[in-house]
């Protein structure tokens, strides 16, 4: 990590500069997630070390996100989720775990929630992508969005964005008649229903560090019932 | 993670040439396991030969004697083809009992066959003795922390013994396949041929670093379901004891299917997860069971039976008790029915 990264850290506001704060504090979230990020790299350090100059392999690469086509020159060791914030700047795909472990990359690919870190761009072309900024029109925010805000179903909001792709997948895997183990435990693999018990295995993939769950899925139960799911 | 080469497969034959050109490439499914692999640097490719877009391998079908799955279904699309659901029941239940919902639309049948082990001392290339990862050089598992490692089949030759390894196999679906009797479809240089999943996944002896009996220019094209396990439909559960209640590997598993002959057993499928190096199935306990009702007493002699020789380790000794309470536990529920288990299956 450089200093100019720590140093964006110490700048940050003064919890005393209380008038400034909703203001800087989003300036401060963008800056620490910047250093989130540095981090995030910097702890696989196969990834830097042992590239010897000139031996990574490019490709070239058009991606389909929210409807636009982006063309880009990648590393093909690329992941989706890295694609989507360090080569188009659509920073809405967060990193938490880049394992697959934590839900918080979770995209849309041809209408299917995946995790971005554990998809390598080179392999997405071609696949209609669907991010947490293409789900809102403008400032008209999806059912799902706009739950999330009336709910409270977040604190510090770093998983939202995948909380938000997972649940709005879920409902179109509820409409389509997926069951998941708790409806063979319940005996309703047949018909599934979308009670409390099956919204917290569904969103299992997406885990929540401040505990928001009990509005996470108060959010999802009360979007699937104005679809009558 | 290691630079490599990318290339899309156009056609399965395309795909077994390229495998066979180069012995490090490897083959990109739903890379919810190799790349994650590769991000570790366990796994180090030269080239990754992408077979996600051989639609002729993504199907389900009925054929004759059952069903073929496709090596490129996803996890996901498996689990809820309604014929799979309706005719072999305890494979959607093992599948949906397996990571998440992301990771099941990524993750392929094959690529769930070819899963590799979630041992710490495989997983983390900085730790230096892993007979799988570095074969020779020793296993830090069976001495160090061992919570989630084998206890049935497994090579101790201590330490530093160049075969040991007590890692397991992680996946639900291959529980539910081998339980069921289905056959992997393989395509080569050679031609074609069949393995059962019995026989697919290896058990370590003297080759730790092998997980199968799959070779190197070898695809997985499907895998058959046989008509005869449709027979457990009524009567199977597959039960699946974690540290937590969703988004966690097995501890220890159970693929249970019975079928009855009005009230005694007539046939039994069953295979355990999270307990040996393959799923483990076991003749012995299955043959304790046909022609007996369908009672505790029975199903206690069976479990018995399934995890005789079983040898524990300082932090998973306990799986022997667990992994025989959980095949008492998931025949009672089998019996009851399949889907049949109300707030008694909730608790399980």
């Amino acid at each position: 990590m450089s200093n100019s990264k720590c140093q964006t850290l110490d700048t940050a506001p003064e919890p005393e500069d209380l008038q400034n704060w909703e203001v800087s504090r989003r300036t401060f979230l963008q800056s620490a997630t910047a250093v989130g990020a540095t981090l995030a790299v910097g702890m696989s350090p196969a990834d830097a070390q042992t590239v010897m100059p000139g031996s990574a392999k490019t490709k070239s690469v058009t991606l389909n996100i929210n409807g636009q086509d982006h063309s880009i020159q990648l590393d093909t060791r690329t992941s989706l989720l890295d694609a989507l914030r360090d080569h188009l700047d659509m920073t809405g795909s967060k990193k938490g775990c880049d394992h697959g472990q934590c839900g918080a990359c979770t995209v849309l690919v041809n209408g299917r929630r995946v995790n971005s870190c554990l998809l390598l761009a080179v392999s997405a072309e071609g696949d209609p992508i669907t991010t947490i900024e293409g789900l809102s029109h403008g400032d008209d925010l999806s059912p799902m969005q706009a739950a999330f805000l009336e709910h409270d179903a977040f604190q510090c909001g770093y998983c939202t964005p995948g909380q938000i792709c997972s649940a709005t997948a879920l409902l179109d895997e509820m409409k389509a008649g997926h069951a998941s183990v708790v409806s063979f435990e319940d005996g309703t693999q047949n018909a599934p229903k979308l009670t409390d018990r099956e919204i917290k295995e569904r969103m299992s993939g997406n885990i929540c560090r401040c505990g928001a769950y009990p509005n996470i899925v108060s959010a999802v139960r009360a979007v699937a019932k104005g679809m009558s799911l | 993670m290691n630079p490599f080469a990318y290339e899309r497969a156009t056609a399965p034959e395309g795909a077994v040439h390229s495998l066979a050109a180069d012995k490090n490439a490897k083959l990109l499914g739903g890379g919810t396991n190799l790349v994650d692999l590769m991000k570790q640097d366990v796994e180090r490719p030269s080239t990754l030969i992408d077979i996600t877009r051989l639609s002729a391998l993504a199907h389900i079908e009925a054929v004759e004697g059952g069903h073929r799955v496709g090596a490129l279904v996803r996890n996901s699309d498996l689990a809820n083809d309604g014929d799979v659901r309706k005719t072999y029941p305890l494979l959607s239940q093992a599948l949906l009992a397996g990571a998440s919902a992301q990771l099941r639309n990524l993750a392929t049948t094959g690529g769930n066959l070819m899963q590799r082990t979630r041992c710490y001392y495989f997983y983390d290339s900085a730790l230096p003795a892993c007979n799988k990862r570095a074969p020779g050089s020793g296993c830090g598992a069976v001495e160090g922390f061992n919570r989630v490692h084998a206890v049935l089949g497994q090579t101790d030759e201590g330490p530093a013994g160049a075969h040991t390894c007590i890692a397991t196999n992680p996946s639900d679906m291959n529980v539910a396949l081998a339980a069921l009797h289905a056959v992997v479809e393989i395509s080569g240089p050679k031609g074609k041929r069949t393995m059962p999943v019995r026989e697919f996944h290896r058990l370590v002896g003297k080759t730790p670093q092998l997980d199968t009996n799959l070779q190197h220019d070898e695809l997985i094209t499907g895998v058959h379901l046989p008509a005869s396990a449709a027979k457990f439909a009524a009567n199977s559960y597959y039960l699946k004891a974690r540290d937590r209640q969703s988004y966690a590997f097995a501890l220890v598993s159970v693929a249970a299917g019975l079928e009855m002959d009005g009230g005694s057993i007539k046939s039994v499928a069953l295979a355990l997860g999270g307990v040996a190096h393959k799923p483990w199935t076991s003749e012995a306990a299955e043959k304790a069971m046909i022609g007996k009702p369908a009672t505790e007493e029975t199903f206690k002699a069976a479990a018995a039976a399934a995890m005789q020789g079983a040898k524990g380790y300082e932090h998973n000794a306990f799986k022997i008790e667990l992994a025989k309470s959980c095949i008492v536990r998931a025949f009672t529920l089998a019996a009851q029915g399949t889907g049949n288990h109300g707030a008694e299956g909730a608790a399980a």
